[in-house]
């Protein structure tokens, strides 16, 4: 129970580090674990290809951001007045200055956004080589890219919810309850302290996971697809409605690129939880499928 | 234990691989030759789901006056600036011509003054740049249909390819561009569509030469590099497979998409 107060010599440290990132903060290693079946095999599949499919459609997104890297909002470009854009400017050297301007303010981003170095040489561009596919500037080919895995995007997200509300995943894991907003605010405080669920809690997701899967799964989901989709002429004409209820073609490309960087934010956070809750016993249940569960206060030992 | 030894062996390789092709990133896989092809398979796909929808005849939106952006952004060429070209512009391009030849029973040979003629058409409409940016215009102009009728297409007549005025290429280094002019391709589908003009006016204006003077090709569910400027000889053919670099337009040789609506 008490590892704090073993004598901290190398083997006791080392075991200490190897806990954390098999089960993570606050995990007790002398509490026993029970093995529980946690991903079908189709949520893994699913979850896979998705870090494939939208790792190449971020990339190959800012390759075609950095043919105009500017925002607007309504249906026409007010070049005067982007909601964000990334320039170059000339310093007196004649070096280049990359400044990026949201709304009001401007930020000197030189290296990273409007001007950086793309194999040693400096050059005009949104985001970075490093960012984009391809690296260079090339339109053509950061929209062939696109546009090929928009459409595993799409079947995959596809099967993935109609197998999840099949197969009861949904309505068990995902789908929001009243409680889980009432209950926001303790589960937030839970969280902070690196409380994970234990035993029979830590087999179904909690108030936060279910409300933040159900928002990037089933809100922003569809809703960078349709953004994307208004962007499209010829489905303009197909939907009226699509520009309509974006605010315009720029207000929908706007929308869509917020889109992506929610799903990055979410990325980011989704990294953080999984190394504090056990990087090992997370990689695992989506790899093989099986999560390993602390009892409770040791109920069993 | 040689088992394990091997089998760590594998693993180190596959790691030491997947590493190597995440530096490598996909620049490397970029320049594959089995890529560009696995890529554009999926343009059919989305060209037939978006025609599926689409249809022959949806009409893209069109605007008010109020939403006529002040500043109706030019890109691409802004002046062809070869001597035959200014030639025209200082004569107002009365001696211009637009002839449609090919696969049709009457080819024909338009005046600018003839064109005007024609019936015409005033659509406001929004302009999409394969870049991401829009702007509002009204353009006015006789539509194609119209005159491909006037020229009775043959049945195996599959796209109007449109030749232009303006070079994209520097044959001898001067600075100038003076080969390898612009074309660009429709199939009879968006050619004959209700709002595809052969504009020459745009906001009640003369076209001006940044925008494509005297003439230029609207097709408004379509983006802009399908729109070509300078427009002045259609031809209809059967397939696009002979003509300069195969790939029906002047950027789509140069790696983009046929499909314009998306």
């Amino acid at each position: 129970m008490t590892i704090a107060s073993e004598p901290a010599d190398g083997y006791a440290v080392r075991s200490r580090i190897l806990n954390f990132l098999k089960y993570g903060a606050n995990s007790n290693p002398a509490d026993p674990r029970v093995p529980f079946y946690r991903h079908p095999i189709f949520v893994r599949v699913a979850h896979w290809t998705n870090v494939i499919v939208l790792t190449v459609m971020l990339m190959s997104g800012l390759q075609i951001f950095n043919a105009h890297s500017a925002l607007y909002w309504g249906y026409q470009s007010d070049f005067n007045h982007p909601l964000l854009s990334m320039v170059a400017m000339q310093n007196d050297d004649g070096s280049l200055k990359g400044v990026t301007q949201i709304g009001p303010w401007q930020f000197d981003t030189t290296g990273w956004l409007g001007a950086s170095q793309v194999n040693g040489q400096w050059a005009v561009r949104g985001f970075p080589a490093w960012a984009t596919i391809p690296g260079p500037q090339w339109l053509a080919l950061g929209r062939l890219w696109h546009f090929f895995f928009a459409w595993l995007f799409v079947a995959n997200g596809a099967i993935f919810a109609s197998l999840a509300v099949y197969r009861g995943h949904f309505r068990r894991d995902l789908k929001p309850k009243v409680s889980d907003i009432t209950g926001l605010p303790a589960e937030i405080a839970h969280h902070a302290k690196l409380q994970f669920p234990k035993g029979e809690a830590a087999k179904t997701y909690n108030g936060i996971q279910r409300l933040t899967y159900f928002t990037v799964i089933f809100i922003i989901g569809p809703l960078i697809v349709l953004t994307g989709l208004t962007m499209s002429p010829t489905l303009d004409s197909a939907f009226p409605f699509l520009p309509w209820l974006f605010g315009g073609r720029q207000s929908a490309r706007t929308i869509h690129f917020l889109c992506a960087f929610s799903f990055v934010l979410f990325f980011i956070v989704h990294i953080v939880m999984v190394v504090l809750s056990g990087t090992w016993n997370n990689v695992r249940a989506m790899i093989t499928g099986t999560y390993e569960i602390e009892q409770a206060g040791g109920r069993h030992g | 234990m040689a088992d394990g030894a091997t089998r760590r062996g594998f693993l180190m390789r596959s790691f030491a691989g997947v590493a190597t092709l995440a530096l490598a990133g996909c620049d490397s896989i970029s320049q594959q030759p089995w890529l560009d092809p696995l890529l554009r398979s999926a343009e059919a796909l989305t060209m037939r789901v978006q025609r599926l929808f689409a249809g022959n005849h949806a009409l893209a939106q069109e605007f008010t006056k109020a939403d006529i952006a002040p500043m109706f952004r030019a890109n691409g060429t802004l002046d062809p600036g070869t001597q035959e070209y200014r030639a025209h512009a200082q004569k107002n391009f009365a001696d211009w011509r637009i002839t449609v030849s090919g696969l049709v029973e009457h080819p024909l040979s338009l005046s600018m003054d003839q064109l005007r003629k024609l019936p015409a058409r005033t659509q406001i409409t929004r302009h999409d740049c394969v870049e991401g940016w829009s702007c509002i215009g009204e353009w006015t102009g006789a539509p194609l249909a119209h005159i491909l009728a006037l020229a009775q297409p043959k049945d195996e007549a599959r796209y109007a390819v449109f030749y232009c005025a303006d070079p994209m290429s520097d044959s001898n280094g001067d600075g100038i561009n003076d080969s390898d002019f612009y074309y660009e391709s429709l199939d009879m589908v968006e050619a004959t569509h209700p709002q595809t003009l052969l504009a020459y006016k745009l906001n009640g204006q003369d076209l001006d030469i940044a925008h494509g003077a005297p003439v230029r090709v609207r097709a408004e569910r379509q983006l802009g590099y399908k729109q070509p400027k300078y427009v002045k000889d259609i031809v209809l053919v059967d397939s696009l497979d002979k003509i300069s670099g195969g790939r029906g337009g002047y950027w789509e040789d140069q790696g983009y998409n046929w499909w314009g609506g998306i």
